[in-house]
């Protein structure tokens, strides 16, 4: 194993000798996604939609986008779910090192700089958009960074499949110097444009608010969805319905019958 | 062909009250070829956590015993057993490694808080994507077939009982239509001071 | 991998090509279900079209309603599916004067089969369902693949959520456990308030995962007194 990053390429060869032999590489979890973030009088708001889709299904209805950078950063991820999530971890936890070193508030460029250094050395493989808000002792700021490492400042920026639909509401209804409930009801529409205009983003709208000080992160700050017909005779199989072959049961921590053991049996480990 | 559906796999995961269920099909094959029809594809962490591993048998089995080697490093450290959301971190940062040369697997997990005696249910895609559900969680060749009967079926605060056939008639009308995978089943229910493993008759087609 | 619908992007002398990856084909979603009872039949269908991640119409009706006792519905390409409902159209019309009769659910069947496998070659991108009351009454439905192969069934669904809607009637419209029980006749016994509750369900569950169906479903609900319609809204996300 080459030790270099964060990453082990080990099977890569292996997969590599499968998909020349015709093999399809595994389908990925996106997050479709709309994200957006602007900057108001006081400070930042970032907002996001909670749809994650595996092609064309639904994977989770209801998933977090918006991820913590450092108390006073978050960021809204959208492409690969598991690059947003680990890249933003990663800087997180590098960014709290940093605090302990230096005993200041991070700021948000740094986190930005990390961000685009990691994207741009794996060249747009690892494929994370974000929308990466602060506000630091400079004041509030608001950066795009792209999967291939570019990155923008930008005053109000949307990302992800529904960016078009978000971005139409914030051109025509964006102004500078917003007050908080202004910017707030702004972002909440932008989402609504890309939950019910792209089929990419959906399900509830997540709003998180930062300003020097404090954030106010609102989790599901408008819950949209629920199933429009509820079932008049539910479905109830009685007991006995499967057809059962063999039974067993155990206590809890107590020796479990040999034949019970799950698809693999790992022999119990003596930690006596 | 995806090397997902060389072997076939069904496998699902259901929350009730204070209990939870993870269940998986019987089939082991190559690709339309069927080798083996007593395959399960639920592994147990302990007694109040089990993974549940679709995709590539060898990767599933070599995912499998770095889980457990994992595990029991982490009871030597610790010395107590890892909770499902400890575990499911562990599980996705084992896959994320891997970033681009990935397992084939696609993991689902299942526990119970060995505390509040909560539902934990958690999935993940080849790279470790985690996704934690408060209803269900289903991975396999046919997830759509598996989605669908979930969706129509769970309600909330299931007994265990009503959990099992529910979850029962999910795995098998599920596999049903999927020709990879199908002939019987094995069902994992894990309540607070008790596990109930039974195994299922199915289409034998 | 033998058959992959993009083509090269430099035909067989090397010349490039104007349009690469054009394709004569789109796939606007929707999905639609049929459930045949001892003297009804319940035919539905959602109504969103869309392309890519895109909507495009959010009360786009799938049916081809023929009559009060007969309906086909399709899902698939939609301009195939427009094509070829004008087609069915004229030809059940001509059907009529030429026969002086009306034209019977079997014989629309078979026609529809037809005309799907005129097109083998370069076939209608759609995926049809054929329903309504048979000459005793019964519910009848066909189901088809985009070529023709057809065949009578107790219920089908077609379409985008196809895969999720499946198994759930299988395992309600058949006993609960095939194997504890013997074999049932194939058409439901279920009344026909159960098995609209049970349609509804399986759109709403089907709205829930699948991108391409939403909206709104339209369920037309056949008896011998005629036809009924129910619009039913889904998720608009």
């Amino acid at each position: 194993m080459v030790a270099s990053g964060p990453f082990d390429f080990d099977l890569c060869s292996r997969n590599a000798y499968l998909e020349s032999k015709g093999v399809k590489p595994p389908r990925l979890t996106k997050t479709g996604t709309t994200i957006v973030g602007l900057i108001f009088k006081d400070g930042v708001v970032l907002g996001a939609d909670t749809r994650s889709t595996s092609d064309t299904t639904v994977a989770d209805k209801n998933c977090e986008k918006i991820h913590f950078i450092a108390p006073n950063i978050y960021c809204c991820g959208a492409g690969t779910a598991a690059d947003t999530e680990n890249v933003t971890g990663m800087v997180s936890s590098a960014l709290e090192l940093h605090r302990y070193a230096t005993d200041r508030e991070s700021r948000v460029v740094t986190a930005m700089t990390m961000l685009k250094s990691h994207l741009f050395r794996y060249q747009g493989h690892v494929s994370a958009a974000l929308v990466l808000g602060g506000v630091d002792l400079r004041g509030p700021h608001l950066f795009t960074v792209y999967p291939h490492g570019s990155t923008d400042s930008l005053p109000y920026a949307t990302m992800g499949s529904g960016s078009l639909n978000a971005m139409a509401v914030f051109e025509e209804g964006y102004k500078e110097g917003l007050d908080r409930m202004g910017a707030v009801k702004l972002v909440a529409r932008a989402i609504r444009s890309g939950i019910f205009n792209d089929l990419g983003s959906g399900s509830n709208v997540d709003v998180c608010v930062i300003t020097r000080g404090k954030v106010d992160y609102m989790r599901n700050y408008e819950y949209l969805m629920d199933k429009t017909v509820a079932r008049e005779t539910p479905v109830v199989y009685p007991p006995g319905t499967a057809p059962v072959l063999k039974e067993k049961r155990w206590k809890i921590n107590s020796t479990r019958p040999s034949e019970a053991a799950a698809g693999g049996s790992a022999e119990a480990m003596d930690v006596s | 062909m995806s090397i997902f559906e060389y072997n076939g796999a069904a496998i699902i995961a259901m929350a009730g009250k204070e209990c939870v269920a993870i269940g998986s099909d019987l089939r082991l094959g190559v690709q339309f070829q069927t080798l083996a029809t007593d395959y399960k594809k639920v592994y147990r962490i302990h007694d109040k956590l089990y993974i549940g591993l679709a995709g590539l048998s060898t990767d599933a089995q070599t995912l499998f015993h770095r889980f457990v080697f994992k595990h029991n490093m982490y009871k030597l450290r610790e010395e107590r057993d890892m909770k499902p959301a400890t575990f499911s971190q562990m599980v996705s940062s084992t896959l994320y490694e891997k970033r681009f040369g990935p397992y084939f697997v696609s993991p689902v997990i299942a526990g119970l808080d060995p505390d509040t005696s909560e539902p934990y249910l958690a999935g993940m895609d080849t790279i470790g994507a985690i996704e934690t559900a408060k209803d269900f969680m289903v991975a396999g060749t046919a997830p759509d077939s598996l989605y669908g009967m979930c969706e129509s079926m769970w309600r909330p605060n299931m007994e265990a009982e009503e959990l099992f056939e529910t979850v029962s008639q999910c795995l098998q009308s599920g596999s049903d239509r999927d020709a990879l995978s199908g002939w019987g089943a094995v069902v994992f229910v894990i309540t607070k001071d008790e596990v109930i493993a039974r195994t299922l008759k199915g289409r034998m087609d | 991998m033998a058959y992959q619908m993009a083509t090269p992007a430099h035909s067989a002398h090397g010349a490039p090509r104007a349009h690469p990856s054009w394709s004569p084909y789109d796939n606007n979603g929707g999905t639609c279900v049929a459930v045949a009872g001892q003297d009804y039949c319940v035919v539905a269908a959602s109504t969103r079209m869309s392309t890519g991640f895109s909507i495009l119409k959010r009360d786009s009706s799938l049916f081809l309603q023929l009559s009060d006792q007969l309906v086909i519905v399709t899902a698939g390409f939609q301009a195939d599916s427009r094509t070829l409902h004008k087609t069915l159209q004229t030809r059940y019309v001509q059907y009529q004067f030429a026969h002086r009769r009306p034209m019977s659910v079997g014989a629309m069947a078979q026609l529809l089969g037809n005309t799907l496998y005129y097109k083998r070659f370069f076939p209608y991108y759609t995926f049809n369902l054929c329903a309504g009351l048979d000459a005793e009454g019964k519910g009848a439905v066909y189901t088809y693949d985009a070529v023709g192969s057809h065949e009578r069934v107790g219920f089908s669904c077609q379409g985008s959520g196809k895969d999720l809607i499946q198994p759930v009637l299988d395992n309600q419209l058949k006993a609960a456990s095939p194997l504890v029980l013997p074999p049932e006749e194939w058409m439901t016994s279920l009344p026909l308030a159960e098995a609209v509750d049970l349609v509804k369900d399986a759109f709403v569950s089907a709205g829930e995962r699948d991108i391409y169906t939403g909206d709104a479903v339209e369920i037309l609900i056949i008896t011998k007194e005629g036809t009924r319609k129910e619009v039913i809204p889904l998720k608009k996300d």
